[in-house]
């Protein structure tokens, strides 16, 4: 499947970042399943906005506070979610765990490119104006501040913007 | 307990539980943690018009969608019955800051002086909505990934390239808080 997605995008995309870009969203599982298995991502879904909003990291507040160094509480919550991360990895890793379907867990390296620097200080700009990232914006809208589907549309063309344009940005 | 559930959450009971949902996708269904992939498959799956960077097969990540969906349905249920009923404790030096542009309100997530269907007529509105919105979106996918993709599930599986794209999501959020925004709240 993996090469599936390759094929098609080859004709734009040559040289770069074909796999981080799609480290993001590729699906390694081989398996073709039905649609309603997917309902155990939904559940996990809920659990984590549950936890964005009880934690007010969906706060734009917080967010404010975090750039100016005024709380510890989000660079506590993104350090220790690395840290828990890291030390799930490690144990995959190390104990060759296998998914549920009984496939290999794959990690894929991301390759570096400007992009994650033009783009990564785009995203920040956009963070401390609307206190989100893409996450936190569906947890906002959940929550009640039907305005943020504004904010989540304009993401969504925003991305579109940079799929139309990517050839001509320097990566 | 019930007191426990409705007192915001501290950041070591959040944090682990975040980091948690990076092995529990692996060991679920072998997917690597990201949200804003989910942006691209809605291009990919709404508005393809021939443009290559959204030629594949989006219903094979349908995934992320369903992810996204539930994060919504969680929103909605932690708001609506988990709620603390008391205002944010919020440093007093940004809310006096804040309070020089009119901004009170720290009873809400997000704060209805800025965000609302009243304030999306002003240029602040635009600027923090429409403005910020297009530039997460734009800024996530030219990174290739956000918060979730390159900081925590890159930083997890220790990847310089995502180490970068964190420390610039920072360096862009400290340059807007403290040299941009101060004017734009003035608007």
């Amino acid at each position: 499947m993996d090469k599936n997605i390759q094929t098609i995008n080859q004709p734009v995309n040559t040289d770069f970042e074909v796999r981080s870009q799609h480290a993001m969203c590729v699906n390694k599982s081989e398996l073709d399943k039905p649609l309603w298995t997917n309902w155990k991502y939904a559940v996990l879904g809920i659990a984590f906005g549950i936890v964005f909003v009880k934690a007010e990291i969906v706060s734009w507040l917080r967010i404010q506070e975090m750039f100016r160094l005024e709380s510890f509480h989000m660079y506590g919550v993104i350090g220790s979610a690395v840290v828990v991360g890291l030390i799930s990895v490690m144990l995959i890793k190390k104990l060759r765990i296998r998914s549920l379907d009984g496939e290999p867990i794959i990690f894929t390296p991301k390759q570096f490119n400007k992009g994650q620097i033009f783009g990564g200080l785009m995203f920040g700009f956009g963070w401390a104006l609307t206190g989100a990232c893409p996450g936190p914006l569906f947890a906002q809208i959940g929550s009640g501040a039907l305005v943020v589907c504004v904010t989540l549309l304009s993401a969504i063309a925003g991305t579109w913007t940079y799929g139309k344009l990517r050839e001509h940005l320097p990566h | 307990m019930l007191e426990f559930i409705s007192k915001p959450w501290p950041w070591y009971v959040a944090g682990p539980l975040i980091g948690l949902t990076v092995p529990a996708l692996l060991i679920i269904g072998n997917k690597s943690f990201g949200i804003s992939s989910s942006l691209r498959h809605m291009c990919a799956a709404c508005l393809p018009a021939n443009i290559p960077f959204f030629q594949y097969d989006w219903k094979k990540e349908v995934w992320n969608l369903f992810f996204v969906a539930g994060i919504l349905v969680g929103g909605f249920l932690a708001a609506h019955f988990l709620a603390n009923p008391e205002p944010m404790q919020i440093h007093p030096d940004l809310m006096a800051d804040l309070a020089k542009n009119n901004i009170t309100d720290n009873r809400h997530l997000v704060p209805a002086d800025l965000f609302s269907w009243q304030a999306l007529t002003t240029a602040r509105g635009l600027i923090m909505m429409v403005a910020g919105g297009f530039l997460v979106g734009f800024g996530t996918r030219y990174a290739g990934g956000c918060t979730s993709g390159h900081a925590i599930m890159g930083l997890s599986t220790l990847q310089w390239p995502s180490l970068v794209a964190t420390c610039c999501f920072m360096a862009g959020g400290f340059i807007m808080t403290h040299l941009l925004l101060p004017y734009i709240l003035a608007l």
